[in-house]
């Protein structure tokens, strides 16, 4: 029996994991864009901020994500329910992609385009929604893009903690050293990170600024 | 507008006015040192001087894109410290040489920028946008252009009619024509001129040229290395004994295409 086989005969937990993994990814992605877009803007706008943040932002990134899950796992609230934790570290691990794109979005907007729009009254707000974000969206949405991607991957580990998701199959596969269990888990994750990958991509290519 | 109703009292009224004003940057050298000129309405004045000399500071200090250090400009009689620097620098139209327009706006909406964050209603923004274009020497179809469909000269002649669309009684514009290719430049100055001659602003303009100097000032304020050295008329500049001033001319003469063809703009 290959994987496909199997995945074929267990379409309903191949189906329902993807689902889990799906909402893992999901909602850690959204926590780091509702919480990283902010930052970006505001290091953005402040010089003395922006090192300190992107190294913290940097740091996070460098622990190991099992190791992370497992640091996670003893706090007191966090620790009660595996797919808190999961979606904790996972925010955590998306936001250095999403905060320092758009940092470089922002600072990237022609000086002269900023300049003149102050130098014409537009209000920081004004120059922030009219003139900034919308110039610098396609790079923030590559970072959306990159964190999304890594995200996936990095969503089977949490079925380490119980946190569900396709590295469920991976996990179970490992113990029981059959590869077609691991497969059933990697193909759909390698899958949604594809697509994942070019429909934002597609989205960001439309964004972008003449 | 303005100039059309002018007496001779208000000709002579001062506008601008820099009161001993000196700019640092912060944590930084002195650029601009007590500098003391008035501006009068209906005027160009044109800062000339040399790259660091001080011009754009001055410029930039009108519309409070920075704040003195020490002295005080005052806009129509009130201190800038004072009032509401959105508001500020709403009344004022500012051209700068990159230009600046919004890359992601159409012309139209670049033209009528102010007059939307001023809440006008649609068809008076459109409306204002068509007379500006025709002001400006564009096509009507343009309105719909984005800037990068746009020449040099035509992205200028836009960042003129977007710093005219309120009505502005002051403008202040550095070096505007500065990047374009000498032709492009030439017929900009002298459409400049005659749209000056029938709007009457207020003009500040920043520029190293010479000839430009001469072609669109009023007066013409010589600086160098943050001191304001000298303002003269231009026939007056040509005839100055001031040493910076004649350096100035005799660059300018000695150019070779110039020779013996001085102020024949």
């Amino acid at each position: 029996m290959n994987a496909f086989q199997y995945m074929l005969q267990n379409r309903a937990e191949v189906v329902e994991l993807t689902l889990e993994h799906l909402w893992l990814v999901g909602v850690s992605t959204l926590f780091a864009v509702l919480v990283g877009i902010p930052v970006g803007i505001a290091i953005a706008h402040r010089p003395l901020l922006n090192k300190p943040v992107l190294a913290a932002a940097n740091i996070i990134q460098t622990i190991p994500s099992l190791a992370l899950f497992g640091f996670l796992l003893p706090v007191p609230w966090l620790g009660d329910r595996a797919e808190r934790l999961a979606i904790l570290a996972l925010t955590l691990y998306a936001l250095l992609p999403v905060i320092r794109n758009t940092f470089t979005g922002i600072r990237g907007v022609d000086p002269a385009v900023v300049e003149a729009g102050r130098g014409m009254g537009l209000t920081d707000r004004q120059l922030l929604f009219q003139v900034e974000l919308p110039l610098a969206l396609s790079v923030i949405l590559s970072g959306v893009r990159v964190a999304v991607v890594i995200s996936v991957g990095l969503a089977t580990i949490a079925a380490a903690v119980g946190a569900g998701g396709l590295g469920e199959f991976i996990f179970r596969g490992l113990a029981m050293v059959n590869n077609q269990l691991i497969l059933a888990g990697a193909i759909p994750a390698a899958l949604l990170a594809v697509l994942a990958d070019l429909s934002l991509g597609w989205v960001e290519k439309r964004l972008r600024p003449r | 507008m303005l100039g059309k109703h002018m007496t001779a009292a208000a000709a002579n009224e001062c506008v601008i006015e820099f009161r001993d004003v000196s700019y640092a940057v912060p944590d930084g050298p002195e650029v601009l040192a007590h500098l003391t000129l008035q501006v009068r309405r209906g005027e160009t004045l044109v800062l000339l001087g040399r790259s660091g000399s001080g011009k754009t500071t001055t410029l930039k200090l009108v519309n409070r894109l920075l704040t003195p250090s020490s002295g005080e400009v005052t806009v129509n009689r009130a201190p800038t410290r004072n009032t509401d620097v959105i508001r500020l620098r709403r009344s004022i139209g500012y051209v700068i040489q990159d230009v600046g327009l919004f890359p992601h706006y159409t012309v139209e909406r670049n033209i009528g920028l102010v007059p939307q964050i001023e809440g006008w209603q649609q068809d008076r923004i459109r409306a204002r946008v068509q007379e500006l274009l025709k002001l400006v020497g564009l096509e009507a179809a343009m309105a719909s252009r984005f800037p990068h469909q746009l020449s040099g000269g035509q992205r200028q002649r836009v960042g003129v009619a977007r710093a005219l669309a309120a009505d502005p009684a002051i403008l202040l514009m550095d070096e505007p024509f500065g990047a374009l290719d000498p032709l492009t430049r030439d017929q900009l100055q002298r459409e400049f001129l005659s749209l000056q001659q029938s709007l009457n602003k207020t003009v500040i303009f920043v520029t190293h040229d010479l000839r430009e100097a001469l072609l669109l000032a009023s007066r013409i304020a010589l600086m160098e290395a943050g001191r304001l050295v000298a303002v003269l008329a231009p026939q007056e500049f040509l005839e100055s004994s001031d040493p910076w001033a004649a350096a100035y001319v005799s660059a300018f003469e000695n150019m070779p295409d110039r020779a013996g063809n001085r102020g024949a703009s």
